[in-house]
């Protein structure tokens, strides 16, 4: 009877997805060398500011004065504006470090783990996803940085010969913090910058304003696409993606230390790790994709960004996601199979005490909502349900680090010294402000850099097939078309 | 060091990178060996067909490495055994295994950097001038769309006739004289 089915009808078959495997393209057909360099480099190179970037670019910095005047008053003040008292001496400075350093790491899981993995489709999306790890770290860095009282002493973190002969005392966690951080941040803005390069070199020959020309010149280096350059610079890439790999997963593993090495009931455990990482992982893909979904919209990018793209980040949520929910699970057998006392009570507290609600605000939007839909290929393409999942993983991870922050503190071992934990008006504005920091710096990013890596999407593209003898070049090009 | 004035060599330009990769093989095998392709993305083929395989950029990054973790790990344990000796929590002074993270650490940064800049530097970047901008159609090109192949004045194969001759029988869009 039915034997045209709607998926017959060659009307209605989405052009996007391949006939041969079913799934959606990496990149829109129909592109060329020339096409691709056009439409990202158009982005930057345009005279035409929209309205609306400028509009956003306002509101940002209007929410980033929220930093400058909490930064100010604390520093006028000193760290008593802030919630943080004992036992709670650990409040939103430490919960916001942890949980802006985690959404970095979805940026450098894409350049260089699935770089490795040799995962073409991150070619779309790495270098915004860098930018976003870049923007992530400073965020994160100012947190411990202020938490430590007197910022302008920062620098005593750092081993230096000084007439006090005092040194760093290298058996705590918090000084191998200092320098898991600091060697990530640097290394993710040389990797991200190493990337940049040749694009640069791009912009540099197609700018008309001759400010434009001298600043992508000054920033290509003179790069000029010679051959050797490229086979060095692709050795250098992948040199830096092999080194990131580690380094990604020690930097989470080092700030997980900072709570695993204290023998404080919920803290103390060895799926802290593991757990921290893959929570990582899972908050930066649901910051990716927050970030993609409006760029790809407001600049018209949905052939280089595909719903491919979109689906397969919903499938690393799925993966991390599921890591996420049994280290919860563990949190909660071992504190059964411990047999430890204050471990039992912790867990009871933690779901039953006075701040019960945010680990159930936790449970239901880090596992009930994303772990139950994102099985769903629909779904998973649906894009405004994707806009809205990745808030709600993100507000999910936020509760996360709250719970294990607070929860573990304000009732340890001696009742006589429980306390509460309390937010003030003064942290509130600070950790505000960084979404409007972080934001202002995306979109000067989104404005002035290419935020797609043109040469890596041309090595997507068919005509990059070399013919032996070079001769029936024309049938490529006419392929390809 | 080539001299700096006269011409810099002759220039090919193509539109894929099929007949760069033809064009440079068969200069390779006709005896020309000072050339260079220019691409606006990593063609690996150009590369072999100049014969150009092993580049210094791992040996860089693992001294930078193997320096990182000695600089590292030598500082934690000269600062926590000698420079500044603290009991803490009766732990031994040499306490190796919480001195691998800051050594780890250290490790991959000297290793990143070194692999990064190393890069440059042995690429000759920054040069901010190269007598190829001289070329007009060179940066229309070779970084959006074209493919060009540079037979250079200092191989002793070079003449300025022949040299012209024997590219424009792969048929480009243009061989461009560029000066230097």
């Amino acid at each position: 009877m039915a034997t045209q089915g709607p998926i017959h009808d060659p009307e209605l078959v989405d052009p996007m997805i391949d006939p041969r495997t079913g799934e959606y393209a990496v990149i829109a057909p129909g592109h060329n060398f020339k096409s691709v360099t056009q439409k990202i480099a158009g982005i930057v190179l345009t005279a035409n500011t929209p309205w609306a970037w400028v509009g956003g670019l306002f509101l940002a910095a209007t929410v980033a004065t929220g930093v400058i005047i909490a930064v100010t008053w604390l520093v006028l003040k000193g760290v008593g504006i802030w919630g943080v008292t004992i036992p709670g001496a650990w409040g939103f400075a430490i919960i916001n470090f942890v949980w802006w350093i985690g959404i970095g790491h979805a940026g450098t899981l894409i350049s260089a783990i699935l770089l490795l993995f040799k995962q073409q489709w991150r070619n779309s999306i790495n270098r915004f996803a860098e930018a976003m790890t870049i923007f992530a770290v400073c965020c994160a860095g100012m947190f411990p940085l202020l938490h430590v009282g007197r910022p302008w002493l920062g620098y005593w973190l750092l081993p230096y010969p000084n007439t006090m002969n005092v040194w760093p005392q290298f058996r705590s966690p918090l000084a191998w913090d200092v320098f898991a951080v600091s060697t990530y941040a640097t290394i993710s803005v040389v990797f991200w910058y190493i990337g940049m390069i040749p694009d640069f070199g791009t912009l540099r020959d197609r700018a008309k304003l001759p400010i434009a020309k001298y600043f992508y010149g000054l920033l290509s280096l003179g790069w000029r696409g010679s051959t050797r350059h490229w086979i060095r610079y692709e050795s250098a890439s992948l040199l830096l993606a092999g080194l990131s790999t580690p380094l990604v997963l020690s930097v989470h593993t080092t700030i997980s230390f900072d709570f695993a090495v204290a023998a404080m009931a919920g803290w103390h455990t060895t799926i802290f790790p593991p757990y921290f990482v893959a929570g990582a992982v899972y908050s930066g893909f649901a910051m990716v994709l927050t970030l993609a979904i409006p760029i790809r919209k407001f600049y018209h990018l949905e052939d280089l960004v595909t719903l491919r793209h979109l689906d397969n980040m919903a499938k690393v949520m799925l993966t991390t996601g599921l890591i996420v929910a049994y280290g919860y699970g563990m949190e909660v057998f071992m504190a059964w199979y411990s047999a430890s006392h204050w471990e039992f009570f912790m867990m009871w507290n933690r779901m039953f005490g006075p701040m019960g609600w945010a680990y159930w605000i936790l449970i239901l939007t880090n596992i009930a909502i994303p772990l139950t839909t994102l099985w769903s290929r629909k779904l998973r393409v649906n894009v405004g349900y994707l806009f809205f999942l990745s808030f709600v993983v993100n507000i999910g991870m936020w509760f996360e680090r709250f719970v294990i922050v607070v929860t573990s503190l304000y009732r340890d071992y001696l009742p006589s010294s429980w306390g509460t934990y309390r937010a003030t008006k003064w942290d509130y504005m600070l950790f505000i402000g960084t979404w409007g920091m972080f934001t202002f710096l995306f979109l000067l990013f989104a404005r002035l850099a290419p935020m797609i890596p043109m040469s890596e999407i041309k090595m997507m593209l068919p005509q990059t097939k070399i013919r032996p003898g070079g001769a029936d070049a024309e049938v490529v090009t006419q392929e390809a078309l | 060091m080539p001299p700096r004035e006269g011409v810099y060599g002759l220039l090919a330009e193509f539109n894929t990178p099929s007949e760069l990769v033809h064009a440079t093989e068969m200069a390779h095998r006709a005896g020309y060996r000072r050339m260079e392709c220019y691409t606006p993305y990593p063609v690996e083929e150009a590369a072999e067909a100049l014969r150009f395989h092993k580049t210094g950029v791992p040996l860089m990054c693992l001294m930078g490495g193997i320096m990182g973790l000695i600089t590292g790990y030598g500082m934690e344990v000269w600062v926590n055994v000698w420079g500044y000796p603290l009991n803490i929590a009766g732990r031994p002074l040499f306490s190796w295994p919480a001195f691998v993270i800051p050594g780890y650490e250290w490790t991959i940064l000297f290793a990143g950097l070194s692999a990064a800049f190393g890069m440059i530097a042995q690429n000759g970047l920054p040069q901010l001038y190269h007598p190829l901008f001289n070329a007009p159609n060179f940066r229309d090109g070779a970084t959006t769309d074209k493919f060009f192949l540079c037979l250079e004045a200092h191989d002793p194969k070079f003449s300025p006739t022949d040299t012209r001759a024997f590219l424009e029988t792969f048929s480009p869009i243009s061989v461009v004289e560029v000066d230097h």
